[in-house]
């Protein structure tokens, strides 16, 4: 458990090196990569403005001038898979850390805390894993209507749960552990044994489950977008072209194909670099999410 | 002479037990002791006998349920956290799993030093190091490992170093030697002597290995179901051990000369539950000289030439041979 990483540096280095070796991890990091690339220089890469409309221009297939076509407006769904990819990323990794910092004080708080505390914190996780995601979101944008933030909070909320009782458990363990108990007889702050002693023993797996969940935060953000609960028209994402080319499917399936390549492509990617990860960092939770 | 920790009648009860049928436990029954400035002062017993209960409830770490435990005049079982943790710069503890209790994810040097950085202590942390190392006789090339990098022995020897950071009155030292081989407890139980004589340290040891007590303690306490059954200075209990049960731990005690005679006293029967204590004497059960007496009246603790025996037949000096079994 915590005594895997000997001397930190060079194991990290170690594990790079066998996450390389795996063929499943070289393809899931080459994804990634690009996809990062695209979103990063979307706009050098794009020659149109993604939400220039040009009816001239509608329904028109794949060719040099549009790489991937355009839409019912005739904007240009190269430059636009381009710029939704920069909102699919920055929502996935903003939501993911957002999940993290969270799910890790709560669990932590619950795993440390008093007894009563403990419970009522798990009522409240096992009350909010209970709502499927859809009605979550549903009931989220009817609160808040239809925006980004109202998609980081669905991601939040589906998360934190989740994130927050592998770190209780974790806690829970490592609070009687004697090195705990010494800190405490040495006159340690709650606080300080928190930061010093547990947290630095509890966070690694959920880094890598964490990594593994960011295909299920891409899905949501493509989802909640094409229900019309994510992004607000015009601004493009995966999961609102997908909706653009899903009335037209029968006569110009191109749309739905550009909306729908890059979730998968990107969803691919990041499961097998997060499932090498685990493979190559923590053994032992082989075969499991 | 005043005594830097005082303990009165302390005792400590564990509730057990599923709801319906919960029972009160004695994990420590009544237990007074005192340890002077620079005193070592050993606790001996069986697993289960609570002594390590003892040391954590002195240490605050176990809420008490009755007595008080007066530590340099002040008493501290009924200080809050916060009120407790200027003191607990001159009351170190060590904990009995040598690696377990140093925290995983930290270097030794940062070990070493982290009561500077708890009790906020000015100082350069990079000499200290220096001299906390050199003082458990180990390398700054130490500073840089990881616990798990280390043998069962130098990992002691850190426990040491933290320890005697912030240079204590006090060290509790709870099985200082366990898990050890034996040429590496003989290396610990020198250092810890070394460093009492320089730096004046008091020190409660806990511990069920007698060759230990022995070694370095200058009185001793011999618990049994959580009480004191034989209290006094090491050498005359040794010597003459008044009480049966101390005399059938020391004849248990395996004696490295070949030619000397070993009269053991077996005990029969298990150490019995602490949920069902027996009536009068405790130890009756299986006290080889128990009598009647002893099946009907709890023995008062009572002093015997600077001891004190909890025995209703203390025994006497060259303790008498068991009575032999009456076959049953």
């Amino acid at each position: 458990m915590y005594a895997a990483a000997s001397d930190p540096k060079r194991a990290r280095l170690a594990a790079v090196q066998r996450l390389l070796r795996e063929p499943l991890g070289v393809f899931g990091v080459t994804l990634v990569v690009l996809m990062l690339f695209g979103a990063i220089f979307a706009d050098w890469l794009s020659i149109y403005e993604p939400n220039k409309i040009s009816p001239r221009d509608r329904f028109q297939g794949p060719s040099w001038d549009h790489l991937l076509g355009t839409d019912q407006l005739g904007r240009d769904l190269f430059s636009r898979v381009l710029h939704g990819g920069r909102i699919a990323l920055s929502v996935a990794l903003f939501s993911t850390l957002a999940s993290l910092v969270i799910g890790i004080v709560l669990g932590l708080i619950a795993g440390y805390g008093p007894r009563w505390l403990d419970n009522l914190m798990l009522l409240f996780f096992d009350s909010i894993k209970s709502f499927p995601t859809v009605m979550l979101a549903l009931a989220l944008v009817t609160l808040f209507g239809p925006s980004l933030t109202a998609v980081v909070i669905v991601v939040v909320l589906v998360n934190v749960p989740g994130y927050a009782r592998i770190i209780r458990t974790q806690t829970l363990a490592l609070k009687e552990s004697e090195f705990v108990t010494a800190a405490l007889s040495m006159g340690a702050s709650t606080p300080r044994i928190l930061r010093v002693h547990v947290m630095p023993n509890v966070v690694g797996p959920l880094l890598i489950l964490a990594s593994m969940d960011i295909p299920v935060v891409i899905a949501i953000e493509a989802g909640m977008s094409f229900l019309g609960l994510g992004v607000r028209p015009p601004t493009p994402s995966w999961g609102a072209i997908l909706n653009d080319g899903f009335t037209a499917i029968r006569d110009t399936p191109w749309i739905v194909l550009a909306g729908g390549l890059p979730i998968i492509i990107t969803t691919l990617g990041f499961t097998f670099l997060g499932e090498t990860l685990r493979d190559v960092f923590d053994p032992r939770l082989k075969g499991r999410g | 002479m005043t005594a830097i920790l005082e303990v009165k009648y302390l005792e400590v009860t564990f509730r057990v037990g599923p709801m319906m049928r919960r029972q009160d436990l004695l994990g420590v029954a009544g237990v007074s002791f005192d340890v002077n400035p620079g005193e070592t002062f050993a606790l001996v017993g069986e697993s289960g006998s609570g002594k390590t209960t003892l040391a954590r409830a002195v240490n605050g770490l176990q809420p008490i349920s009755a007595g008080s435990v007066t530590f340099q005049g002040q008493r501290v079982d009924t200080l809050s956290v916060r009120e407790m943790k200027p003191l607990r710069r001159d009351m170190a503890m060590m904990f009995q799993d040598p690696v377990g209790s140093l925290s995983p994810r930290m270097k030794v040097g940062d070990l070493v030093t982290e009561a500077f950085r708890i009790h906020r202590v000015e100082a350069d942390l990079q000499s200290e190091t220096e001299r906390l190392l050199s003082l458990v006789g180990l390398t700054m090339d130490f500073a840089e490992r990881f616990p798990h990098q280390l043998s069962g022995g130098q990992a002691r020897r850190v426990g040491v170093a933290r320890a005697i950071a912030l240079n204590p009155k006090l060290v509790i030292a709870d099985e200082p030697t366990a898990g050890l081989d034996v040429s590496v407890q003989g290396e610990v139980l020198n250092l810890l002597g070394e460093l009492r004589e320089r730096l004046g340290l008091a020190m409660l040891i806990i511990t069920h290995n007698l060759h230990v007590v022995h070694h370095v303690a200058d009185r001793m306490a011999v618990m049994y179901l959580g009480r004191f059954v034989e209290t006094g200075p090491t050498e005359e209990v040794f010597s003459a051990p008044a009480h049966p049960y101390t005399a059938a731990l020391l004849s248990a005690n395996p004696e490295p000369d070949p030619d000397k005679a070993q009269d053991r006293i077996t005990l029969p029967s298990e150490v019995p539950s602490l949920l069902a204590r027996p009536e009068g004497c405790e130890f009756h059960t299986r006290c080889p000289w128990a009598k009647d007496k002893c099946r009907k009246v709890v023995p008062d603790a009572t002093a015997i030439n600077g001891r004190r025996v909890a025995c209703h037949y203390p025994l006497d000096e060259g303790a008498r041979p068991p009575p032999k079994k009456e076959p049953s």
